[in-house]
């Protein structure tokens, strides 16, 4: 069993846990992910990680509640434990591996979609460990939905935050803030975009245009997370990954966006959809602002 | 009943009844069933049965108990080379290996060795008989990668020589492929597969699920920090194959591990358990091995109709005659010397159809068999909404790319002995599909065997 032995409720359906597993602690990296399971009938769920205690043995994680799986986990408490949990999974993101100088000659910005801002911070706090502050939008619909501000800016040089409906920080959505930046004499020449789908897409197509390098985050449906089951497959650059172990990081002007889109609705069923549309509204995702 | 010539018939489930359950198929002998074929046993002192078994069991040995009705001592004969006897009295394909040698065979039917293997073992767990350990401690830890069948061997076996072993499984559920892979309908898991795992925890082995050796630990590290003196590599197949046609990644196809998983490690099937399965109406299930027809007949009780699209001739059908039987039994549809083109999609992303090709058989390839070749003018569309992808397994690399010095062949493959186990790197050993690349659940375990062989030797020179 894996103990929680932290919870925070960041906005009204997205919660933040500190979960005791050792051996995940000891040998994660940001970019790697990890997969939960609550009880003995529960789903296998894959969640990218937020932060890491090698100390403690713990890892962060943080979810969005959008099906009966991660409502019921959001009710575990400090104290409750996990049946499962196994990782880390896929690959570390590759500023890892990277030499200083070439982390110090990159001009770097972050792009966090709701939700999306959880597996950011781990990477914006490792490079801030290495002596590097980078730039970060943080974006959702609404003030509600912004998450892991302070935190940022704890390990950022500049927090730019923006608001779909103007209710808190810029108002619009992340590509207008980017637009906005570049506008204000920003340069960047290499963006990691992690968030909804629809986002990362519209992100990319943009920094397609700018000529600027962008890294995505991939979440697709998956079992077991070891390569196994192939549920995960993605078309990058008209080859077939599997985010699971080839990923879950991508060049993000590579990735077929929208067949991953089409991928993502294989089991929402007209329930499920009933219900993100009842938590989120119209645009039913991480909150971006693109989607009608 | 039997007759020298004639084995006792298996009770079975009826397969209109069947098709539309998880349950067993095969119902197993009683008592009296398994005692009269136990007679038909020549009892042969040079026993040919014996050499086509990959883990050597004393077969006339225990068949000659059953005939006494010493169930408890024919188990005991078993148990000394097999720590999986009930599942392999399921899924080994005995009619190629021990039945194929058996000597009433040349001139009648072989004799039932799986079923009687498998009586033994259900009369033994229905008992609450398990195996006895009597070796003294030796003191030396080993770990053994992966519980499927030739890390449960592997274990069980050095566990019973006096090692203290632990098995790491990435999985949440120990078992390997007889958990996640084979189907509950012909393989329980709550009864068999469970207490074959149980039974050898009893030998002391200690599993330790949720463990992916390459990211959450490595080799050099239970053996630099754990104190392992030893490591056994029984990972397993590894990453499933596609066809590379037009409209693989649409909605609505799957590879059969996937398909698999979600309904044999994950309960799908079953509405209290939260994974959801894509049930299709129609079906097609391209390949032709164990795997592809446990697909066809997993999807078939689902409530699909079911096609086998294979794109050689039956004779060519790598799965065993006794499971092509049973899907032909229960209503799958075979669609052979047919070869997939293209998978047809709709504009939301979802399978409608399967364009297909009829093939003919040309001259022997590399592999023996008969080449099928493209028939001209031949194409037609299969009226499909789900395709189900059965083409094998490529190794996974997560422990070759993570631990130095061990050598794979071209086909990425773990490089190991034969007769021993042994890698390229000192105190590593490995076995089963990890480095045969997929195969049998018995020949893995014959692996395991070998290998545990192996350790107590290199560790006893130590």
């Amino acid at each position: 069993m894996y103990e929680i032995v932290r919870k925070a409720v960041l906005s009204p359906n997205i919660v933040l846990m500190d979960v005791k597993a050792p051996r995940t602690a000891q040998h994660c990296y940001p970019g790697q992910f990890v997969i939960v399971k609550m009880d003995e009938k529960g789903e296998r769920i894959p969640l990218t990680i937020c932060d890491y205690d090698r100390e403690a043995g713990t890892v962060t994680i943080v979810f969005q509640t959008v099906g009966a799986s991660t409502k019921m986990m959001a009710e575990y408490e400090v104290g409750d434990a996990f049946r499962d949990f196994v990782g880390p999974l896929g690959c570390k993101t590759d500023l890892i591996d990277e030499s200083m100088d070439e982390l110090k000659a990159k001009k770097m910005l972050f792009i966090a979609g709701g939700v999306g801002t959880a597996p950011v911070y781990p990477q914006v706090k490792w490079l801030h460990e290495q002596g590097i502050d980078v730039d970060v939008i943080i974006g959702a619909r609404n003030k509600d939905l912004i998450i892991l501000e302070e935190e940022m800016k704890k390990v950022a040089a500049n927090v730019y935050v923006t608001t779909d409906d103007g209710s808190y920080g810029r108002t619009g959505n992340v590509n207008d803030c980017l637009k906005a930046l570049i506008a204000e004499g920003k340069e960047y020449d290499h963006i990691v975009a992690i968030g909804p789908l629809i986002m990362m897409k519209f992100v990319c197509l943009l920094t397609k245009e700018l000529g600027i390098k962008t890294i995505v985050s991939m979440n697709p449906i998956m079992v077991d997370g070891t390569g196994m089951c192939g549920a995960c497959r993605l078309t990058v650059g008209n080859e077939i990954k599997f985010a699971c172990v080839d990923g879950p990081e991508f060049d993000g002007h590579l990735v077929d966006f929208d067949e991953a889109m089409k991928r993502q609705q294989l089991y929402k069923t007209e329930e499920g959809r009933a219900v993100l549309r009842e938590k989120e509204g119209a645009t039913h995702h991480g909150g971006c602002g693109n989607c009608e | 009943m039997a007759d020298a010539l004639h084995r006792v018939p298996v009770r079975e489930q009826d397969p209109k009844v069947r098709a539309t359950n998880f349950e067993e198929v095969c119902l197993g002998y009683n008592m009296e069933e398994a005692v009269a074929e136990a007679a038909r046993c020549l009892k042969c002192k040079n026993p040919q049965c014996q050499k086509g078994c990959p883990v050597n069991i004393d077969i006339p040995g225990f068949i000659k108990e059953v005939q006494e009705q010493n169930i408890a001592g024919a188990y005991s004969v078993i148990s000394k080379f097999s720590a999986l006897p009930a599942v392999c009295g399921r899924v080994c394909p005995q009619e190629s290996q021990c039945e194929a040698k058996c000597i009433r065979g040349i001139k009648a039917e072989p004799v039932s060795i799986g079923k009687l293997e498998r009586f033994v073992a259900d009369w033994a767990r229905e008992n609450k008989i398990q195996p006895k350990v009597e070796a003294e401690s030796k003191g030396k830890k080993v770990a053994v990668i992966g519980s499927g069948p030739a890390g449960l061997t592997c274990a069980g076996d050095l566990a019973k020589m006096g090692y203290d072993v632990t098995i790491f499984e990435a999985l949440h559920e120990a078992g390997g492929v007889l958990v996640y892979g084979i189907p509950e309908f012909r393989l329980p898991k709550g009864s068999v597969v469970k207490s074959e795992i149980e039974n050898v925890k009893a030998l002391g082995v200690k599993i330790e699920t949720n463990v992916i050796i390459g990211k959450s630990t490595t080799i050099d590290q239970l053996m630099d920090e754990e104190g392992f003196s030893a490591v056994f590599i029984g990972s397993g197949a590894g990453l499933p194959k596609f066809m590379g046609i037009p409209g693989e990644n649409a909605n609505g196809v799957f590879s059969a591990n996937e398909f698999l998983t979600r309904n044999n490690l994950m309960k799908a099937f079953d509405d209290n358990y939260d994974t959801p399965i894509f049930k299709g109406k129609k079906v097609a299930v391209v390949g032709g091995g164990n795997v592809a027809m446990d697909a066809a007949r997993t999807a078939l009780r689902l409530g699909a109709t079911t096609y086998i699209v294979y794109r050689r001739s039956e004779e060519e059908l790598p799965a065993r005659v006794e499971e092509v039987h049973h899907a032909k039994e229960e209503g799958i549809i075979f669609k052979l010397l047919t070869n997939p083109t293209e998978i047809l999609v709709d504009e939301k992303g979802w399978v409608k159809g399967m364009t297909c090709v009829e093939m003919e058989l040309g001259e022997p390839d590399a592999s023996g068999r008969r080449r099928p070749v493209v028939k001209e003018g031949s194409e037609f569309e299969l009226d499909v909404d789900t395709v189900i992808m059965s083409l094998g397994t490529s190794p996974n690399p997560l422990i070759t790319s993570t631990t130095e010095g061990l050598e794979c062949n071209k086909h990425k493959c773990i490089v190991a002995d034969e007769a021993n186990g042994q890698t390229s790197r000192e105190g590593v050993f490995a076995g089963g599909d990890a480095v045969t690349g997929a195969a049998t659940v018995i020949l893995a375990m014959g692996a395991g065997r070998a290998a545990a062989k192996g350790i107590d030797e290199y560790l006893s020179g130590k």
